[in-house]
């Protein structure tokens, strides 16, 4: 039997609940949602294309509970947890769960025409706005997707007005904290209007480890024309969190949007992005890095289609292996038919540093027009010999000469974040994880780190 | 044990995927001294300073190096460092997304820890960058880049003098370390070796010309030919190789 | 004076509309009487095949096996291709034109083959044909003729077609059938293996360099039918041979099924080296008729270092669905893949390799061009995988796609899994059209665009080229000119 019919199941039972503790535009796509469910019968599989590593089924098969009372949980949430960039002043907000939870800074700060709220608290005062774009993008018929929806009660609602620049980033930080297995159906629906300018920190931290945890994440962003948007997706979770997040975007004319997704510690994640350019002239860059110890699970997957002219996007995806951690990558880049004058350019690398590791890489180019430049790379490989080789002779030890070098080798994913103070916040992240240290912020006290 | 004697090489054999470059090499340094290494192409002369460096691409079949008093071919690469053993490539390596400034602060205080010191502090470190740089003219921009990456041969080779610098051995190998160099370059290098010159360290200089020893002289000149030293000489053995060439020691030798 | 600086056509369209295709100008019909069974396939059928060639039992309960396993499944729909259904019931799967028994001399050839193969620039004749080289000539589903067997017979090379080699060498042919592709394989194997018709065999014993090129010309003719052929070299320890293949059929509406497989082993420090050049008919202009070219080649290394190459230039049939693959089993073995192949009109081709490292030192190299033109669809596929004990391995990989108007697509679908961590594996992959200063460039100095297109073409495609054994390579380089005549801007 499939994993997906204990959430169908549970919705079935608890409906109502659901419905009474949401909106009424969230809860319209329920039904529809659930009939695309019913229709797949399953989650995906490793048999299915796309999904040769990382079977979806089994992410979703434990008994996860979920909170369709909105019960409030239990979290230590300033205390504990305060993402500290140093040098940075951010926007602050939480999810802890699935519960949006807002700090005093960003409602204080929020500048005239930008909304940060719950998604359910923006469709009940502004139905028709969030009507408007939710679940325009996501397609239903993507099983991660249609459960999403079938299950996100909350959610988190950014809408920038037209010409309104925000110039401190927002930043949303997602925590776990339950003393038994629980799964979040975690939605965020960020619209920046024509000429918005918006940056977004978002940080996954497992609070209490040691319990079973479900991030089904569905992102849905509306890129106005001339529009420019920082997406930053930062990953420190524990080794029992699985993450299913599913990206999707559409790109207005001159729109830009520049991301870096880190997994820099997780259990098994699965990260979907969905690109739609489909305005003339924009720009689009999707970098990622992952750094896998023990037997974690990393999987990217991305989707970029240009179907518009003069616009260009690049693509960076870079992975260190150690132990028996496993990685994948799959990116296709289609160039519809009239898509001249399209520059797209992928590229993953990859390092395995120890016998177990594995990495399945299976980058794509599908061209339909002629007036293109586009290329890929992918390598796998391990540590040049020749440099470690010159380091010791320098008397840098072998075993730091390693560790300068993985740390180097992910320097370009992190060069092309463009928030300096993160760069040098994730530069010093990384060297911590490499050398075995907490890796979490500065005030964060969990997730501890294997060594690699 | 002649405590006077910093390096003592005997019978040292070595190959390289089963191939046998080194086939005996006999050499006695001694602080304060320079060597010049000569041979033809193929000779063993990079082999060997590969060798002594502790490069994993090389085998010792056979014979020691024992380093004022350590066996030399009992330690790792890095420990040779920190024993003061330098040595200056042919082709320095590049390091994309490793700056000289981690580089070097790593290197640095590796060797500190090895000895129990307590690391440098940054402002000590960045001081000790400073005053090694004006030794061969480098530019500090060079320091913000990463290694050897986008330098021109002569950056690189005053790098790794700028390297001796710092890290200022008892036994610096310079393998080739004239070729690429235009006159004004293969200048500063050679003055910068000049400069680091004591006599309580020694070098060895590798080189297929003359032009280097005219600005680093040298003491003793050798030969190397098939894997072994067949000729040993002062100065004046690089002046007789400069104008005869090397057919004539390859003809001596090939009808022994 | 016109102001046109440029001697480019005003657009794409233009050209394509100008040109129709340029003639397949192998697409004659020979009149020959022809020997065929019944159309449709059943176990009677593939009774009837193994019946008429005389075959002893075992290969009989080989190809009932087959069909049976062929009858659980369906046909293979992950290639980036538009395979129309196809009535396998509604072709004969035995065509023999001509006389029932094998000639032995070219007097017993039916004249009208003769003059068939004269005609495609394959004499049959010893004297005339290039001294390099000996020649299986195969028809439909037989072989009508092997030149050169007894020059090679005296170096203990065995040339012929595989039902000879099934008479004459039992035991090798048993060994050896079906050991590197398996009836399992797929759809269109486990099809071949129940029905195979001819193909040639060949055996270079321990340390003989095959003093020629061998090379296997391929012929559809009848209609209504489809081609079978299984092709099985077997290179023993420190041989080496250099294999030829090429293809031609008539222009016909209907679609033909070829349906081939080659298996390939390679014994220690041995080398192989297959070209192709594969020029079955494409179909019309809107993409009538043509040759399915559904076809499974692999080889096994299974020698220390041992050595198989790949070269192909595929330049014909409607569908192509290929993926001539190694798979290293030898310590040090080395595969190559070279290919350029070129699509126009509405063909699709799918083509790749798989390059499996099984063993330590391994080393794989693949170089893919793939031109389109017209509303053609042309994707690379290939895998390659890197097993935990394939220590050291090493491949590089380059797919570059050249895209001539912008109607056509071009893709790249590469499958890279690496289970070792000294292993080191690099694609690099590139798609762009033929730049516009170049052609300003040819322009300049005179030579006209479809000539100047000819030549960057030809330049872009040289590495693979270069693979190929000389004779075979001018013959290529003119047909990929023939092929892209007219069908670019």
């Amino acid at each position: 039997m499939s994993s997906l019919t204990q959430y169908t199941d549970l919705y079935r039972q608890t409906a109502a609940k659901i419905d009474a503790n949401s909106a009424p535009v969230l809860n319209a796509l329920r039904p529809a949602a659930l009939e695309a469910l019913d229709r797949a019968g399953r989650l995906p599989l490793p048999s299915d294309e796309g999904f040769e590593k990382t079977s979806i089924e089994e992410m979703y098969a434990p008994d996860f509970g979920l909170n369709p009372d909105r019960l409030p949980i239990e979290a230590d949430i300033a205390a504990t947890f305060r993402c500290d960039v140093p040098n940075l002043s951010t926007l602050l907000a939480l999810v802890v769960n699935d519960r949006f939870v807002p700090t005093s800074t960003l409602i204080k700060n929020l500048p005239e025409g930008v909304t940060v709220c719950s998604l359910r608290e923006a469709a009940l005062n502004h139905p028709d706005l969030v009507a408007k774009y939710y679940g325009r993008l996501a397609p239903l018929d993507v099983p991660g997707v249609a459960l999403n929806t079938l299950l996100c009660q909350e959610g988190v609602f950014i809408h920038v007005g037209a010409g309104v620049r925000l110039h401190k980033p927002l930043q949303l930080v997602n925590i776990f904290s339950a003393r038994f297995p629980f799964m979040a159906p975690r939605r965020i629906l960020l619209v920046a209007e024509d000429g918005a300018e918006v940056q977004l920190l978002k940080c996954d931290h497992t609070q209490t480890p040691g319990v079973k945890y479900l991030s089904s994440e569905v992102v849905e962003i509306y890129a106005g024309a001339g529009a420019r948007i920082g997406w930053y997706d930062l990953e420190e979770s524990s080794a029992e969190t699985a993450r299913y997040s599913q990206f999707y975007l559409r790109q207005e004319r001159d729109s830009h949007f520049d991301s870096c997704t880190a997994t820099l510690c997780n259990g098994s994640t699965r990260n979907e992005y969905n690109i739609d350019v489909v305005g003339n002239g924009c720009h689009t860059l999707l970098a990622g890095m992952a750094i896998g110890t023990g037997s974690q699970h990393v999987d990217n997957n991305s989707q970029l289609t240009h179907r518009s002219e003069h616009s260009s996007s690049r693509q960076l995806f870079k992975y260190v292996l150690d132990d028996r951690a496993t990685g994948a990558f799959e990116g296709s880049i289609e160039v519809a038919h009239g898509a001249r004058f399209t520059e797209a350019y992928q590229s993953n690398r990859n390092i395995l540093a120890s016998r177990d590791a594995r990495m399945h890489t299976k980058p794509q180019l599908l061209i339909y027009n002629d007036d293109v430049k586009c290329s890929h790379g992918a390598t796998t490989g391990q540590l040049d010999a020749e440099a470690l080789f010159y380091m010791q002779t320098r008397g840098i030890p072998m075993k730091e000469a390693r560790r300068m070098l993985m740390q180097a080798f992910l320097v370009d994913v992190i060069d092309a974040i463009s928030l300096e103070q993160l760069r040098d916040r994730l530069r010093h992240m990384v060297e911590n994880r490499f050398s075995g240290d907490h890796t979490t912020c500065t005030t964060c006290r969990n997730n501890p780190a294997s060594k690699i | 044990m002649d405590k006077d004697i910093l390096l003592k090489v005997s019978g040292l054999r070595a190959k390289v995927e089963n191939k046998e470059i080194l086939r005996g090499i006999d050499l006695e340094i001694h602080p304060g001294e320079v060597h010049a290494i000569m041979g033809p192409n193929g000779s063993g002369k990079s082999t060997l300073s590969g060798v002594l460096a502790g490069d994993p691409a090389y085998t010792v079949t056979g014979g020691s190096a024992i380093f004022h008093g350590i066996n030399l071919l009992e330690l790792s690469p890095e420990d040779r460092s920190h024993e003061g053993l330098f040595l200056s490539f042919q082709y320095p390596v590049e390091i994309p997304g490793v700056s000289m400034v981690n580089f070097m602060r790593a290197a640095v205080n590796a060797k500190r820890e090895y000895f129990h010191e307590a690391p440098l502090s940054a402002g000590e470190f960045l001081k000790l960058m400073r005053a090694k740089r004006a030794i061969v003219e480098l530019d500090n921009k060079l320091a913000s880049r990463s290694v050897n990456e986008g330098f021109s041969g002569g950056e690189k080779k005053r790098n790794e003098i700028f390297q001796m610098a710092v890290l200022e051995p008892r036994l610096a190998i310079l393998d080739e370390t004239d070729s690429g160099l235009d006159i004004d370059a293969l200048r500063v290098v050679a003055g910068g070796v000049n400069k680091l010159k004591t006599d309580r360290n020694a070098t060895i200089v590798i080189t297929h010309y003359q032009r280097l020893l005219d600005y680093i002289k040298p003491d003793f000149v050798h030969v190397l030919y098939k894997g072994r030293i067949v000729r040993t000489g002062g100065p004046e053995l690089a002046l007789e190789l400069e104008e005869r060439g090397y057919d004539w020691i390859k003809e001596l030798e090939d009808n022994k | 004076m016109e102001n046109k600086p440029k001697n480019i056509p005003e657009s794409t369209d233009d050209i394509i509309g100008d040109v129709t295709g340029s003639e397949y100008k192998y697409g004659f019909v020979t009149d020959v009487e022809t020997d065929r069974i019944p159309v449709g396939l059943s176990e009677e059928v593939i009774r009837l095949i193994s019946h008429k060639k005389g075959e002893p039992d075992w290969l009989l309960d080989f190809r009932l096996k087959a069909y049976r396993y062929w009858l659980t499944l369906t046909p293979p729909h992950w290639g980036h291709l538009n395979i129309p259904d196809f009535d396998y019931q509604a072709i004969s799967y035995y065509a023999a034109p001509g006389k029932k028994k094998a000639p032995g001399s070219l007097d017993e050839i039916d004249p009208e083959i003769r003059d068939t193969f004269n005609r495609l620039g394959i004499p049959l004749e010893e004297q005339k044909h290039l001294a390099g080289m000996a020649v299986d000539a195969v028809m439909d589903s037989v072989s009508v003729k092997t030149t050169h067997r007894e020059a090679l017979a005296e170096k203990g090379i065995i040339f012929c077609s595989i039902s000879e080699a099934v008479k004459d060498f039992p035991d090798l042919v048993r060994k050896y059938l079906g050991s590197v592709v398996s009836y399992k394989d797929n759809f269109y194997a486990a099809l071949n293996s129940a029905v195979f018709s001819d193909g040639s065999f060949v055996y270079i014993p321990k340390g003989v360099r095959c003093p020629m090129e061998l090379s296997t010309y391929f012929r559809i003719n009848a209609s209504g039918t489809g081609q079978f052929e299984r092709t099985l070299i077997i290179a023993d320890d420190d041989a080496y041979v250099s294999y030829l293949e090429g293809c031609t059929a008539p222009m016909r509406d209907e679609n033909q099924l070829h349906a081939a497989i080659v298996e390939i082993v390679v014994e220690d420090r041995a080398e192989v080296k297959y070209s192709t050049v594969q020029n079955w008919y494409a179909g019309d202009a809107e993409g009538r008729g043509g040759v399915y070219n559904l076809v499974t080649k692999r080889g096994l290394c299974r020698g220390d270092y041992s050595k198989l190459s790949w070269t192909q230039v595929e330049t014909g049939s409607a569908i192509t669905w290929k993926y001539p693959s190694c798979v290293l089993a030898g310590r040090g073995s080395t595969g190559e893949f070279y290919s350029v192949a070129v699509t126009r009109n509405h063909q699709q081709a799918d083509t790749g390799t798989k390059m499996i490292h099984l063993a330590p030192d391994t080393r794989s190299t693949i170089v893919s061009k793939g031109i389109s033109a017209g509303y053609s669809e042309n994707s690379y596929r290939g895998q390659v995988k890197v097993t935990p004990a394939a220590e050291g391995a090493r491949n590089y990989t380059q797919c570059d796609s050249l895209l001539l108007g912008s109607n056509c697509g071009a893709h790249t679908f590469p499958y890279i899994d690496v289970m070792n961590p000294t292993a080191i594996v690099e694609h690099e992959a590139t798609t762009s059209k033929i730049s516009e200063d170049q052609l300003f460039y040819c322009n300049q100095r005179g030579i006209p665009t479809e000539e100047a297109i000819g030549l960057i073409v030809n330049g872009y495609a040289k590495e693979v080229m270069n693979k190929l054994p000389m004779e075979f390579a001018v013959e290529a380089q003119k047909l990929l000119q023939i092929t892209l005549e007219g069908s670019v801007g």
